[in-house]
């Protein structure tokens, strides 16, 4: 029973991680039918924008680590949601009325500058976080041990997404998001400045990413320029798993397969995690082709 | 001056032209309709109103400013609504969160509950049903939503395309009331309709389009007596 509910919070912990990343592609294919494929990289720009700020420039020497590490969170999702808005506006936005396919090689293409640029600014070697950064010390929770900085990640990443919830439940903006992703047409006809909203998807979904991306850095210690492939690649299954599009089901399926994973290393072996999480979303798919919480596409007449 | 007014306004979509050239105006207060069958142009016509479609030629003009140069977005918070046809509705949206959207131009938070006010009086309906998701509503439900959340955008002109469209005679006649008792409050309306004799009976004034043209410009009356439009479009 220990060793399940251990797996499930590190599964949980990963699995946060993944639904933050997810909504960056969740929300982009919402309101763009877009698959952003350069996301994964705006995540690593975010683990190496923190490295530079934490060890380069010494912040987390000249404050105490929790300040030093809650002031780069906010400084790094600024900075990634900036680079998202340029990304959109150079990118994507001349190649709106140009047909799908067509932007969805320009994603592909700036995956590819991003990573070239992150290679040719910190080389293709890795680099790890400094351990002092990670509470080192365990928490008792049903009379389990359990490291605090795992708790922390669930937690951070938890409030993260009920923030964003929020805001896209509650606010003029949030529904104005909303609607573009159900009807853009329509939308228009309300008031809606359309490309207004899409930039804001820019800003909120890579800010997500970059500050998942500073959480793996500080979580796991390593970095290196291709980890937004990998981690870029498991939240995008994430997304699809929730149903692509839908906000609570990035969150869902972040979770879910992180979790899956999880128990799949702890239970079964290492190296077979990856293929259990795959044969889960196939049989999910099977199920339910549109994903969990994905919408059937048939309209009422 | 005509509070709207187009002149030989042309839209193309690619290479294929839908409006060759239309002229049209529509006075303050007044409710006017636009007749035709089938791919005539109505929809196109409104949709340009509204800025979603560009034309290529000639100029559209609201309260005397030309709306050319606007961004469709904006062009709703200069008092222009429209409740496009097939209704569009949000429908994985609340009926009450759809009809705040209808107030998404406007600054003015108290002025959009009296107008919500209003909009519940006129549909009670809507009222009764404000917490339930759009897409389940059925389509005289959606059509009255479609309706009052054009309406709280606070419009000086309501496009309304095809109210009538798939609805029972019984609720056909209730849109009808409700539109006669919009105008009443001072909004002036613009109605496509396919369902001609109502629609002339409630207009001041219609224009019969054809491929894309005006074919006919005149009173509700005289149209309602013109014996090419009984023919085509009220049966004979």
């Amino acid at each position: 029973m220990e060793q399940f509910l251990q797996q499930l919070l590190n599964g949980l912990a990963v699995g946060g991680i993944y639904a933050l990343v997810a909504l960056g592609y969740t929300m982009v294919y919402g309101v763009l039918k877009l698959i952003n494929f350069a996301h994964g990289d705006l995540f690593t720009i975010g683990a190496y924008f923190g490295f530079t700020l934490l060890v380069s420039w010494n912040l987390s020497g000249l404050l105490p680590p929790v300040v030093a590490v809650l002031a780069v969170f906010i400084m790094v999702s600024l900075l990634v949601a900036i680079i998202g808005w340029v990304l959109e506006r150079a990118a994507y936005r001349p190649l709106r009325n140009a047909g799908r396919l067509s932007a969805v090689v320009s994603a592909l293409g700036a995956s590819i500058f991003f990573e070239n640029a992150i290679m040719l600014i910190y080389g293709a070697r890795v680099y790890v976080y400094p351990d002092f950064l990670r509470p080192e010390f365990t928490i008792s929770l049903w009379g389990m041990q359990v490291p605090a900085m795992r708790m922390l990640i669930i937690v951070a990443s938890i409030a993260l997404m009920l923030a964003l919830w929020a805001f896209i439940q509650r606010t003029r903006m949030g529904a104005a998001i909303r609607a573009v992703a159900i009807d853009p047409g329509a939308a228009v006809l309300m008031g809606v400045n359309v490309d207004r909203v899409i930039s804001i998807v820019f800003l909120i979904g890579p800010g997500l990413g970059g500050a998942a991306g500073l959480m793996v850095g500080i979580y796991y210690g390593q970095i290196d320029f291709l980890m937004g492939w990998t981690y870029g690649l498991k939240a995008f299954t994430a997304a699809i798993l929730g149903g692509i599009g839908n906000i609570p089901g990035a969150m869902l399926g972040g979770f879910l397969l992180g979790v899956t994973e999880a128990l799949a290393a702890g239970y079964i072996a290492m190296a077979w995690k990856d293929a259990v999480a795959f044969l889960v979303l196939i049989l999910i798919l099977i199920i339910r082709p549109t994903g969990i919480l994905g919408e059937r596409t048939a309209d009422k007449l | 001056m005509a509070l709207l007014s187009l002149s030989g306004v042309r839209v193309a979509y690619g290479n294929v032209e839908a409006l060759h050239g239309i002229d049209l105006t529509v006075e303050e207060g007044e409710i006017v309709s636009i007749l035709g069958a089938n791919g005539a142009g109505k929809s196109t016509t409104l949709m340009t109103i509204s800025g979603l479609v560009r034309p290529s030629a000639g100029d559209i003009t609201f309260a005397g400013k030309s709306l050319l140069n606007i961004p469709g977005h904006d062009i709703v918070g200069m008092g222009i609504a429209q409740s496009p046809e097939g209704r569009r509705v949000f429908g994985p949206m609340t009926v009450l969160e759809n009809l705040r959207l209808g107030a998404f131009s406007l600054k003015d938070k108290s002025r959009s509950e009296q107008t919500l006010e209003w909009i519940f009086e006129l549909f009670p309906r809507l009222m009764e049903r404000r917490g339930q998701l759009a897409g389940t509503l059925s389509g005289g439900e959606q059509q009255m939503l479609a309706i009052g959340r054009a309406l709280m955008a606070d419009p000086r002109l309501l496009l309304l395309d095809e109210p009538s469209l798939g609805l029972a005679p019984l609720l056909v006649r209730s849109i009808f009331d409700t539109v006669r008792a919009i105008n009443k409050k001072g909004v002036t309306v613009l109605l496509v309709e396919q369902n001609a004799r109502a629609a002339l009976r409630l207009a001041t004034r219609g224009y019969v389009l054809e491929v894309g043209k005006v074919a006919l410009a005149d009173t509700a009356p005289n149209l309602l007596a013109n014996a090419s439009v009984r023919e085509a479009y009220l049966g004979g």
